[in-house]
């Protein structure tokens, strides 16, 4: 296989076997979690639950003052790289196209030149928290094989989307494809790890914040 | 009749091209072909003196139009008056004998020539069914091949058919069409592909050939290096549009006629190395892209497959939304199915609850 049926494998028959396992496999979690329910809470309310599940939904988004955000430095450079993430995903110009030919509309793209400090920031944030990560005593102990590998998922797309614009190394049908691969096994990887916190981290923050304003807890 | 004996300098001398001229040609040949500046005078000298060099062209599964990109061109160029100069002692599209006296003038070159002449191959070569799809004189073309290739010096596949097997090997590729080298695996051979080979590039790796008297570098495609070492987009003169985030987005937008990129229009230039942006075609008058149009990619292995010309290089190939709402449809029946059993867990486990009590304890 050369550089040319690589790519259009990628473009192809992997880009379908991809989406199909993204589709089905979030779908089926979702229908499972959502089928199986919650336990009818028949104690006495003792707060207000809404209130409190929508404001668990920003504070647990900024812990701040806690021992896990040292000094801002995972806070700031976890944020930098999700937002990095999402902007380059949704406002880099080819993706747009990549989504238009799916959902049928696009949208204005954001300058190419953006795109690229946000790339760089996004690796960079990303090696950062790695390396951290091994330093650190606590997220080390609690880190597991799952966790290496959803950061890998993650990394890769940004690093080779940024090496098929600025530098392919392997000549831009590889680079490309190599990229186009990449997104791939991210979106396989989503349902089975905890990259789904990318469809429940807001679901679960205000089910657990509206758990604890109901029992009257101060979140 | 010219003296078959004549040197190329000689030739070129009667029909009014000055050294001067020749020189100059060699010199952008040289440059081209990314050779040191003195290989120019070198290749002068030894271009001149060359007698004509014997080629037998097979055209096989093809629609001519390579050997109308070579032999057609624009007006008589210098690269024109070298094709008149080397021996074309077979081609059954430009020779005047036909039936057998045509096959016999192959045979003959074959045999006078043995191990020195090169191998011009067009065409695919259809496999299935024993190769009846196409024959010659009642010869396959793969009997043709295999007989003719056996006393090459070196082989040519010019265009995309004869390189990858081209449109004839299209899905479903009815006639089981195959390249040159997917056949011929103890000769030399250089692919020059393109629907069609642009014919500076052709003359260029005669030229290299002659003068060297070796292949030109070739990559891990068989291509020859100078020519096909850069893509389209490398060296497109509305790169600059791509870097900007210019694009065209129909064929007659603001973009189109400001000359934007024309990447989402489905260029294909970013992943196709030939040289159209750099030699051009019609005597370097223009390029597809030029014209306004995106590159097709017709150079590369299994283009015409390579999904829908006009649908961009990050867009999927396949058939995205048919998967998705299949996937749509698979995932809510078995969601549906582990969200009951998850429920009848549940039921379960609440029935068969023993609740603590304070006797328990004790």
């Amino acid at each position: 296989m050369n550089d040319a049926d690589f790519l259009l494998w990628v473009r192809g028959p992997g880009m379908i076997i991809a989406v199909a396992v993204f589709v089905f496999g979030v779908l089926v979690r979702f229908l499972e979690m959502w089928l199986l329910g919650k336990n009818v809470d028949l104690a006495e309310p003792k707060g207000a639950a809404f209130g409190a599940g929508v404001r668990t939904m920003f504070t647990r988004s900024a812990p701040c003052g806690e021992e896990m955000c040292d000094g801002g430095f995972v806070l700031f450079s976890s944020w930098a790289f999700h937002i990095a993430f999402v902007l380059i995903f949704l406002f880099l110009a080819p993706h747009i196209l990549f989504l238009k030919s799916i959902l049928g509309f696009g949208w204005p793209a954001l300058p190419k030149a953006l795109m690229t400090i946000l790339a760089i920031i996004g690796i960079i944030s990303m090696v950062a928290l790695l390396v951290h990560r091994f330093f650190h005593a606590v997220r080390n102990f609690l880190g597991k094989t799952v966790d290496y590998v959803a950061w890998t998922a993650t990394f890769l797309p940004l690093l080779t989307g940024y090496l098929a614009a600025h530098s392919p190394l392997f000549g831009y049908s590889m680079s490309l494809a190599l990229h186009i691969l990449s997104f791939e096994i991210f979106i396989v990887l989503i349902p089975f790890t905890k990259l789904m916190h990318m469809f429940t981290v807001w679901v679960a923050r205000y089910i657990n914040g509206a758990a604890f304003g109901r029992k009257g807890v101060a979140v | 009749m010219p003296d078959p004996f004549m040197t190329l300098g000689e030739k070129l001398a009667l029909q009014g091209v000055t050294r001067r001229t020749f020189l100059k040609y060699c010199t952008s040949l040289a440059s081209l072909m990314a050779l040191p500046p003195a290989m120019a005078a070198e290749m002068a000298e030894k271009l001149a003196k060359s007698t004509r060099q014997p080629v037998i062209w097979l055209s096989f599964q093809e629609c001519t139009g390579c050997t109308e990109s070579i032999a057609r061109s624009h007006s008589p160029t210098l690269e024109s008056l070298i094709f008149d100069a080397i021996s074309l002692d077979y081609h059954h599209t430009l020779q005047a004998a036909s039936g057998g006296a045509a096959e016999a003038a192959r045979l003959a070159s074959m045999k006078e020539h043995y191990g020195k002449y090169i191998l011009v191959v067009d065409g695919a070569i259809p496999m299935k069914d024993g190769g009846v799809y196409s024959t010659i004189a009642g010869i396959s073309n793969y009997d043709m091949l295999i007989d003719t290739a056996k006393g090459a010096a070196a082989i040519i596949a010019a265009g995309t058919c004869a390189a990858y097997g081209g449109l004839p090997h299209a899905n479903p590729n009815p006639t089981g069409a195959v390249s040159v080298s997917d056949i011929v695996k103890d000769k030399p051979i250089i692919n020059v592909p393109g629907c069609p080979p642009i014919a500076t590039v052709m003359t260029g790796v005669i030229a290299h050939v002659l003068t060297l008297g070796a292949l030109p570098e070739l990559d891990e495609q068989k291509r020859p290096k100078v020519f096909f070492g850069d893509t389209i987009h490398d060296r497109c003169y509305r790169r600059p549009f791509y870097d900007q985030g210019k694009f065209a987005k129909t064929f007659d937008d603001e973009g189109a006629r400001n000359g934007w990129c024309l990447f989402e229009l489905g260029c294909k230039g970013p992943v196709t190395r030939n040289a159209c942006a750099t030699l051009k075609w019609n005597g370097g008058a223009s390029f597809p892209i030029e014209s306004g149009h995106p590159c097709l990619g017709c150079s590369e292995p299994n283009f015409w497959d390579a999904g829908d010309f006009y649908r961009a290089l990050p867009e999927p190939a396949g058939k995205v939304l048919t998967t998705a709402a299949a996937a749509v449809a698979a995932g809510a029946v078995i969601g549906i199915a582990a969200g009951a059993i998850g429920r009848r867990k549940k039921a379960k486990a609440a029935a068969e609850r023993k609740p603590v009590t304070s006797d328990d304890l004790k």
